[in-house]
């Protein structure tokens, strides 16, 4: 579903990713592990499409089309998603009319018919409960005041209602409980499918726990430096990220 | 020193030898006429404003106006369709109207048997002549700063409306107060005089009217006196049209334990300047100066507030949003003067704009002058792009640019909106923000 082949990326003249190649199938959770500062978030960023950084070289492939041309909304149309590691508070604008707003641009991209507001009221509601977000908060600015993992569950339940195929969370377990840790991740594996792929990026093994992933990658100073099965992250919690800081430079 | 001769503009010119001319066919008593003589002798010395008179360093009326229009004549059956079919476009407040047309009050478009009880209307015209009490007693005090254009204003005044709401009464069906000017370029010099008793409460929508195209130079004056433990809510909408010029002053004198807002609106005018006198005469009374203006093109707006804390114990907040396009220019003065038997005085003065491109020039000079030394006073000002990383938050939600400056701008701009206290008035000007960011 998603194809990156030699991505080369920079920000300001700094080089942060240095050709990094990744592959993640329909149907499949791949994880990204690495250090801090290894690039995670830079890679999530440029998945997105955020203008800051400069695409050196490479590709990214979804389901074999290169979207690096395509506008940051043109790509969430085309279904991918970004729970972002430090979610904005954005004042004044209310969490419904932005969750209005943001289904329905992503509908009339694709040509699709706007929402109805009593069937756009429903499966709010049934989102919000199923991540325990109470109504109230829904009336409140986007994000505005909201704890940690408040702002944490409100990503996923933007997920949960724009029902991208290709997800990317950047560290959605950081500044979470182990309760709100175990409600996050209910609501991404209700999510997973055979028609839909995630890439989940952590630092820790801990969501994996909760969030089992098919593949596990390994990433260091802008690339992936190792790849393999779950068990690869129980090893990287055992041993730790040294050996990769090396291996890389 | 050889006597100096002032070198006047066109427009100077043609104004100063206007005034001997029209003088005798404009109303009013011979106190009336005084008043003129005096505000044209003041004219006189100082001609129109220029960016060398600080308080008008940014807005340049000598520039501004190449030449003068020729004074609006009195309205006929004709104009007052033309000023009807134009009426209609305006939003529905649901409000009893009063309505001005080229300077002079106009019975047949405005509402006069179905005021709300409490309130009635005058003719200024017919005032200015039959020595009514309020233009004797009240005409230039609220407005009362030694400035170009209430000068103007005070020579070439035509007419206008006075109201008046009765002590005690709550006005609860808004009042309208529509200024309309048809017809070619002209000049129109209309001012209102309104008198709120004590304890009335109202809401007051000002709106002025032209159509687009037209290079009409407008100068009105509002003088407002709102008695003790009022509460007055004063929306003013300017709808000019896009070739206009409009200088507007609006003075207010605020009783003791009362509550007065007023909120200036403008998107449209090629040049506008809107002038605040604020004075409080009364103690634990509470003032809300705010506005917001929306600019594209080459457009215009100058917000100068002048509010004067002459009495202790009131709190005034001034809070102005200016959203800048194209070439557009927006000017923000604010002075908010201490004096030194005002203690206890709170004012809070903020003024933020938001750059749409790169030619979109913002000027903010907040100012405090502070006499007495406890006070709660503070001011500030920014001036900025919109948040990059907030409308890539959007974007990656599927937002389109166009779409998610637009909710955002709309939030910018509501904040400002939010001191408006009739909920109805404040949706429909939420609309007409919304209508203008689409239209962007
Ligand atoms: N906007 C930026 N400007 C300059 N350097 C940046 C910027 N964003 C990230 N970096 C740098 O790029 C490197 C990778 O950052 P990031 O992608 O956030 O790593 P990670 O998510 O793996 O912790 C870091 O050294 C960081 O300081
Ligand atoms: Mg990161």
């Amino acid at each position: 579903m998603l194809e990156i082949r030699n991505l080369h990326v920079q920000i300001e003249d700094k080089k942060i990713l240095n050709g990094l190649n990744l592959t993640v199938h329909k149907g499949e959770v791949a994880a990204i592990m690495g250090p801090n500062g290894s690039g995670k978030s830079t890679l999530s960023y440029v998945i997105a499409g955020k203008e800051d950084y400069e695409v050196l070289d490479g590709e990214i492939l979804l389901d074999g089309e290169n979207i690096l041309e395509m506008e940051a909304d043109a790509r969430a149309a085309a279904g991918v998603f970004l729970a972002f590691q430090y979610p904005l508070e954005i004042p004044g604008v209310a969490t419904m009319t932005f969750l209005k707003a943001a289904m329905n641009a992503q509908r009339k991209a694709r040509g699709e018919e706007e929402l109805a507001t009593t069937d756009f009221m429903k499966r709010v509601r049934a989102g919000a409960e199923k991540l325990g977000i109470p109504q109230d908060m829904l009336k409140r600015g986007l994000n505005v005041g909201f704890s940690g993992g408040e702002k944490k569950r409100m990503e996923i339940l933007q997920m949960a209602l724009l029902e991208p195929r290709f997800c990317i969370l950047d560290e959605t377990d950081s500044g979470l409980d182990i309760d709100a840790l175990k409600v996050v991740s209910d609501g991404v594996n209700a999510l997973r499918s055979p028609d839909r792929a995630f890439l989940v990026i952590t630092h820790y093994q801990r969501l994996l726990n909760y969030i089992v992933p098919d593949t596990v990658h390994v990433m260091a100073h802008g690339k992936v430096v190792k790849s393999g099965g779950k068990e690869l992250a129980l090893e990287l919690e055992a041993n730790g990220y040294a050996d990769y800081k090396t291996l890389a430079a | 020193m050889t006597d100096i001769t002032p070198i006047r503009t066109p427009a100077e010119s043609a104004i100063l030898s206007r005034f001997p001319e029209v003088k005798a066919s404009l109303p009013g008593t011979s106190a009336v006429a005084t008043l003129r003589e005096q505000a044209f002798g003041r004219f006189q010395e100082t001609g129109l404003p220029h960016r060398r008179i600080e308080k008008w360093k940014y807005t340049d009326l000598r520039a501004l106006m190449r030449e003068a229009a020729p004074i609006a004549a009195v309205p006929t059956e004709a104009d007052l369709a033309i000023a009807k079919a134009l009426l209609a476009g305006l939003p529905d407040f649901g409000a009893a109207n009063v309505t001005v047309v080229n300077g002079r009050f106009a019975p047949s478009l405005s509402d006069l048997g179905a005021l709300p009880a409490g309130v009635s209307v005058v003719d200024l015209g017919e005032a200015l002549g039959s020595g009514h009490p309020l233009v004797v007693e009240r005409m230039g005090r609220a407005a009362a700063a030694d400035d170009a254009a209430l000068s103007l204003n005070a020579a070439f005044v035509a007419g206008g409306a006075i109201l008046t709401v009765a002590p005690g009464t709550a006005v609860e069906r808004p009042i309208a107060l529509r200024f309309v000017t048809v017809g070619n370029a002209s000049a129109v010099y209309p001012r209102a005089l309104i008198e709120i008793g004590k304890g009335a409460s109202v809401t007051l929508i000002e709106t002025h009217l032209s159509a687009d195209g037209v290079a009409h130079q407008a100068n009105e004056v509002v003088e407002i006196f709102a008695g003790d433990a009022t509460t007055v809510d004063h929306i003013r909408i300017n709808a000019h049209g896009d070739a206009a010029v409009d200088v507007s002053s609006l003075g207010v004198v605020l009783g003791g334990e009362a509550n007065l807002r007023t909120f200036n609106f403008v998107t449209n005018p090629a040049a506008a300047r809107h002038q605040v006198f604020f004075r409080f005469a009364g103690e634990h009374s509470t003032a809300t100066v705010s506005g917001a203006s929306l600019l594209k093109g080459k457009r215009h707006a100058d917000t100068t507030l002048f509010v004067d804390h002459a009495v202790e114990n009131c709190a005034s907040r001034e809070m102005f949003a200016h959203v800048l396009d194209g070439q557009a220019t927006g000017v923000f003065q604010g002075m908010i003067l201490v004096r030194p038997e005002a203690q206890k005085t709170d004012g809070k003065m903020m003024s933020r704009a938001v750059l749409l491109s790169d030619d979109a020039t913002m000027n903010n000079k907040p100012e405090l002058e502070i006499y007495a030394d406890d006070v709660a006073c503070g001011h500030g000002a920014t001036v900025g792009a919109l948040d990059e990383d907030l409308l890539f938050y959007l974007r990656a939600r599927g937002l389109p640019k166009a779409e998610a400056e637009a909710l955002m701008l709309a939030a910018f701009v509501g904040e400002a909106l939010e001191s408006i206290g009739h909920d109805g008035v404040r949706e429909t000007l939420e609309g007409l923000v919304e209508a203008w960011l689409k239209a962007r």
